[in-house]
C-alpha cells in the first residue's frame, strides 16, 4: 500500500521573548495509517509543536500542509476543519453531563437529535473498540472513562490526524494496554495517531517511528523496530548517561513511624481515608503505589500534621532520645518542637512547598525563618545553604536571588528536595518526586532518597511510575479508595501484580459507592 | 462530518500575535513605566489645551503652579499643601499595604482612618482641660492608634474565625464609621454639623510650619513599614501568607494569627493618620475629613507594587495632577471633575503599560520560502 502523507511541518519556528526558542527549523512528516510518538525531555518543545498543529499557537516562521496542501491553523476550530484533533492531558468536559452529551457539544450538525447522534456514536464505539456507557455522567466516572469520552469527543467531529499528550499517565497498565489496542485499530483504519510522552517502554510498544526532540529541534526520527530505550534516551539526551539506581539492601531496620486505624474526611464529609495500618522503617524506602487520588495525598498530609484524623494513631519513635510520640492532632509547628525531624516534599511544589514569587534565599529560611534571635530575619545561612544547594545539585539558575517560579520544573524540585533534606530528616516523605523531569534530574532525585536512606532515614515514597516504584523502594504499599490494597516485596514484584492491586481495591470501592 | 477531504476554506494568517515576554530589566521596566506616566501627562496637557485655547506652556506652568506655586495660602506656600496632602495620602497608601501583601483586602481605610480622627477629637475636647499637654498628646496618639486597630481588626477576626468576606465588610465599616460621626458632629456641634477647631491637646507646630511633623511623621512611617516588611520576620509571614496559605500552613505558620495582627498594624496605622488630620491639620472633624483618600490609597498601594518608596512616588504623582488640573478647572472655569479625569488618564497609562511590560506585540515574521 502506497502511504499518503497526513501532515507535513516544514521550517516551524515558535520563539517565545527574545531567548526562550521553543522550536527551532522542526521538519516532520506524518504518514496516515502510522502511529508516530514525539520523544523528548521537558521543555524540548513537544507540546509547543503539538500547540501549533491544533491551532493554539501560530508559528513564528514555517509552514503546515495538510493532505498535501498548505494549512493556516489559526484556532482550534480551523484545526478541525482540517481534520486535527488533539486530546489534552488536562480533559475539557462538563461533569454534569453524560458521555453522549459531551460528544455531540459544540458540534453543529442539523437539529439537536441524541437519539440520532446516539447511533453515529455507538458506530465510532464499534469500529475501534471503545466499550463506554454513553448516558453516565462524566463526574461519576474514572480518569480512563473521560479520556475516551475525550477520544470519541474528537473522532466524532470527524478527525483524522489525532494528537494525544500524555495519555498514558494517568492510567493503570491494564488501561494503558486498552487504549493501545484501540489506538492500533485507528492505525488500521488510516488514521494518523500523534502520541507525546517521555515513558521510553511505551514508545516501544506502540509505535511505528518515533522523533526525538531535543532543545527545541528535530534530532532524528526513527523506525521503532530499529531502536532501543538506551539509543532512544541517548538521542533524547545528547550523552550516554548511565540509568541505574543502586538499591542496597536495608540496613539497621527499626520500625520509624506507625500508622494505626488512620481514618480522615475531605471537606465534604467523604472518607478518604480508611483504617490505614502501616509501618514505616529506618533505613527503608517504602513505595506507596496506587491511581491518582486514592487518597495518598491525605495519607501524607496526616503524617505531615495537615490534616485532621477522625481516627487512629501515628507514632513516632524518636531514634535520639528512645522516646515515642503521637503525632495526632499537632500541626507542623508542634511536630517540630518535639524534636521530630520530619520532611515533606509535596506534589504541589509551587503551591506548597515553595512560594514562586519568592527567591531560592528566601524559600530556603521557610522552615527556618524563625531561628535567631529578635524580630528580624537572619539571612546569611538560609543564603549559604541556598549557595550550596545550587553548587551541590547543580541548580541552573541565573542566581540565588532569582524567584524560583522562572526556573525550570527540575531545578524547582532540586530546589525542594534540597531544602528538605538539609535537616538531615529521620522521616522523608516525597510525593511524585520525578513529575515533569526529564531523565538527568530524576535521577538526581532519586539518588538523592537513597543516600538519605543509607543514613538511616525512613523515606516514603509515593510514585506514579511503576517502573521507577519497583527500582527504589524496598516494599511497596498499594493503596485504592482510601484503603490498602496489599503490600509487596519490590524485589520480586512485577508491575502486573501491582497494576492488579490498583485496580482490585478500586472495583471494590466502585461497587461499595454504587449500594 | 463523514466526508474526510472537505474543503477547507481558506485562512489568513494573522497580522499580529501577542507574545509573552521574558523577564525584562528592571530598568527596562521602569523606563516604559516612567514613559507611560510622561505619556499620560503629555496627553492631559494636550486635553486641557483643546479645552481651554490655552498654550501648551500655558497649561504646564498653571498645574506647576497648582502643585507647587509660591502662592501662598494663609501661612504656608503651595509646596507645603502639596507635601500635606502627599503625606496623608501616601500614609493611608503605607496603611493598607501590609494588609495587601497579604491578600487581604482591607478597603476600610476611609473607615479606620476616621475612627482615628473621631478617638483623637474626643479625647481633645474631653479631657484638654483635665491634663497637661505632654499627658494630653500621649492619650491622644494612643486613642486614636487603638481605635484605628480595633476598626481594622473587627472584619480581620470575622475572616479568621468565618471566613467572611473582608472586601464587603470593610466596606460597611466604612459606613458605620461616618454614621457615628456624623452623630458625633451632631451632639458635639450642637446640631450645626460643624464642630469649631478646638485648641487643646493638637500635634505640635514645628519651626512655625503647620504641616512639617506631619510629614516627618509619615516619612517615618515610611522607612518602618519597609523595614518590617522586608527585614522582620513578621513582615517574612506575611509575604508568605499572602502567597499561598498552603505553603504557610505547610510550615506550620498560624494563618489567623497572622491575619489579625496584620490588620491590627494596617488599622492602626490608619488611624495615626486620622489622628495626623485632626490634631495635626483640621483641629476639628466632619464625615469629609478623610476625603475619599482612603480609596485612592488602594489605588496608590497597587500601583506602587507595595513598595513604600515607589509609593512615595505614586501618591506625589497623583497629587500633583489632581492639585494641577484642580488650578486648570479653576483658572479657566471647567468642571471641578476635570482633575478625577486627570488622575483617571494617568491610572490607565500606568496600568495599561504593565501589558507592554509582560507582553511585546510581534508581527509575523516574513516567511520563509520552503521549496514544495
Amino acid at each position: 500500500m502506497d502511504k499518503q502523507i497526513a501532515i507535513e511541518l516544514k521550517g516551524i519556528t515558535k520563539t517565545f521573548g527574545a531567548k526562550v526558542i521553543a522550536n527551532k527549523d522542526v521538519n516532520l512528516v506524518v504518514y496516515k495509517g502510522e502511529i508516530l510518538s514525539i520523544l523528548g525531555e521537558n521543555g524540548s518543545g513537544k507540546t509547543t509543536l503539538m500547540n501549533m498543529i491544533s491551532g493554539i499557537y501560530f508559528p513564528d516562521e514555517g509552514q503546515i500542509f495538510v493532505n498535501g496542501k498548505e494549512a493556516v491553523i489559526s484556532s482550534p476550530k480551523v484545526a478541525f476543519e482540517y481534520g486535527i484533533g488533539m486530546i489534552h492531558q488536562h480533559f475539557k468536559l462538563v461533569d454534569v453531563f453524560t458521555a453522549a452529551e459531551n460528544i455531540v457539544l459544540g458540534v453543529n450538525d442539523g437539529r439537536y437529535n441524541l437519539k440520532r447522534s446516539k447511533a453515529k456514536i455507538k458506530e465510532i464505539c464499534d469500529k475501534y473498540g471503545f466499550d463506554i456507557d454513553l448516558d453516565k455522567k462524566v463526574y461519576t466516572m474514572s480518569v480512563s472513562e473521560k479520556q475516551t469520552v475525550e477520544i470519541i469527543k474528537v473522532l466524532y467531529r470527524g478527525a483524522d490526524i489525532l494528537i494525544l499528550d500524555e495519555p498514558t499517565a494517568v492510567l493503570t497498565p491494564q488501561e494503558t494496554e486498552r487504549l493501545f489496542s484501540i489506538l492500533r485499530n485507528m492505525r488500521e483504519d488510516g488514521k494518523a495517531v500523534i502520541i507525546i510522552t517521555h515513558k521510553l517502554n511505551e514508545v516501544m510498544a506502540i509505535s511505528d517511528k518515533v522523533a526525538v526532540l531535543r532543545k527545541g529541534e528535530n534530532v532524528g526520527v526513527v523506525r521503532t523496530s530499529e531502536v532501543d530505550p538506551q539509543k532512544l534516551t541517548e538521542l533524547m539526551v545528547g550523552e550516554k548517561i548511565e540509568l541505574n539506581i543502586n538499591r542496597t539492601e536495608p540496613k539497621n531496620v527499626t520500625p520509624r513511624l506507625e500508622i494505626h486505624h488512620v481514618c480522615c474526611n475531605n471537606r465534604e464529609g467523604v472518607r478518604v481515608l480508611d483504617d490505614i495500618n502501616f509501618t514505616v522503617n529506618a533505613g527503608e524506602i517504602l513505595g506507596i503505589a496506587g491511581i491518582a487520588g486514592s487518597g495518598q495525598r491525605e495519607l501524607l498530609e496526616s503524617v505531615a500534621g495537615l490534616q485532621k484524623l477522625t481516627e487512629g494513631d501515628i507514632i513516632y519513635h524518636n531514634p535520639k532520645t528512645g522516646v515515642s510520640e503521637n503525632l495526632r492532632g499537632k500541626n507542623p509547628m508542634q511536630i517540630r518542637n518535639l524534636g521530630v525531624r520530619l520532611s515533606f516534599v509535596p506534589e504541589d511544589r509551587l503551591g506548597m512547598g515553595l512560594v514562586g514569587n519568592m527567591d531560592i534565599v528566601d524559600n530556603m529560611m521557610l522552615r527556618s525563618y524563625r531561628k535567631g534571635k529578635g524580630m528580624f530575619l537572619h539571612r546569611t545561612k538560609p543564603r549559604d545553604l541556598a549557595n550550596d544547594i545550587v553548587e551541590r545539585l547543580q541548580v541552573a539558575t541565573p542566581g540565588v536571588t532569582t524567584p524560583v517560579r522562572r526556573l525550570s520544573g527540575g531545578n524547582v524540585q532540586k530546589v525542594l528536595v534540597g531544602r528538605e533534606i538539609a535537616s538531615s530528616p529521620t522521616v522523608l516523605m516525597v510525593a511524585y518526586p520525578v513529575r515533569g523531569l526529564d531523565i538527568n534530574s530524576s535521577y538526581t532525585i532519586f539518588n538523592l532518597l537513597n543516600e538519605q536512606k543509607e543514613k538511616g532515614a525512613a523515606v516514603i515514597f509515593v510514585g506514579e511510575d511503576l517502573d521507577a516504584l519497583i527500582e527504589l523502594s524496598d516494599r511497596i504499599m498499594v493503596i485504592g479508595s482510601g484503603r490498602i490494597a496489599g503490600t509487596v516485596d519490590a524485589r520480586n514484584t512485577t508491575k502486573e501484580e501491582i497494576g492488579l492491586l490498583m485496580t482490585k481495591s478500586k472495583e471494590e470501592g466502585d461497587s461499595e459507592n454504587d449500594n | 462530518m463523514k466526508m474526510t477531504t472537505k474543503e477547507v476554506k481558506s485562512h489568513r494568517e494573522p497580522l499580529i500575535h501577542i507574545v509573552k515576554r521574558d523577564e525584562l530589566h528592571w530598568w527596562q521596566a521602569w523606563l516604559i513605566r516612567i514613559g507611560a506616566i510622561v505619556l499620560a501627562v503629555l496627553l492631559v496637557g494636550a486635553i486641557s489645551m483643546m479645552l481651554t485655547k490655552g498654550s501648551f506652556t500655558e497649561i504646564y506652568e498653571i498645574m506647576f503652579k497648582g502643585a507647587f506655586g509660591r502662592i501662598t495660602e494663609g501661612k504656608t506656600t503651595m509646596l507645603w499643601k502639596f507635601l500635606q496632602e502627599t503625606a496623608i495620602l501616601l500614609g493611608l497608601s503605607l496603611a493598607v499595604t501590609p494588609a495587601f501583601k497579604m491578600k487581604f483586602w482591607n478597603c476600610g481605610a476611609e473607615g479606620q482612618a476616621l475612627m482615628g480622627g473621631l478617638a483623637s477629637i474626643i479625647c481633645m475636647i474631653e479631657l484638654g482641660d483635665k491634663l497637661p499637654y505632654p499627658a494630653l498628646l500621649c492619650v491622644v496618639v494612643l486613642a486614636s492608634v487603638l481605635s484605628g486597630a480595633l476598626w481594622g481588626v473587627i472584619p480581620a477576626f470575622f475572616k479568621a474565625r468565618y471566613n467572611t468576606n473582608e472586601t464587603l465588610f470593610t466596606l460597611m465599616m466604612n459606613y458605620v464609621a461616618t454614621q457615628i460621626i456624623k452623630y458625633y458632629v451632631y451632639i458635639e456641634g450642637g446640631g450645626s454639623n460643624t464642630i469649631h477647631p478646638v485648641a487643646t491637646g493638637n500635634l505640635p507646630t514645628l519651626g512655625g510650619n503647620r504641616y512639617l511633623l506631619n510629614v516627618i511623621i509619615i516619612a517615618v512611617l515610611t522607612v518602618a513599614l519597609f523595614v518590617y516588611l522586608k527585614f522582620s520576620k513578621q513582615g517574612y509571614e506575611i509575604t508568605v501568607v499572602g502567597e499561598s496559605r498552603k505553603t504557610a500552613k505547610y510550615v506550620g505558620i498560624n494563618v489567623k494569627k497572622v491575619v489579625i495582627r496584620t490588620m491590627v498594624i494596617s488599622g492602626a496605622m490608619c488611624g495615626i493618620v486620622g489622628m495626623i488630620l485632626v490634631a495635626g491639620t483640621d483641629h476639628s472633624i466632619n464625615t469629609n475629613t478623610v476625603g475619599g483618600q482612603g480609596f485612592t490609597a488602594i489605588m496608590v498601594s497597587w500601583l506602587g507594587q507595595f513598595n513604600p518608596f515607589i509609593m512615595v512616588l505614586m501618591s506625589a504623582l497623583t497629587v500633583f495632577l489632581r492639585m494641577g488640573a484642580g488650578k486648570i478647572a479653576d483658572t479657566c472655569s471647567l468642571n471641578a471633575s476635570f482633575a478625577d479625569i486627570a488622575v483617571g488618564l494617568v491610572i490607565l497609562f500606568v496600568v495599561g503599560c504593565e501589558f507592554f511590560i509582560r507582553y511585546s506585540v510581534k508581527f509575523r515574521h516574513s516567511k520563509k520560502e520552503v521549496k514544495a
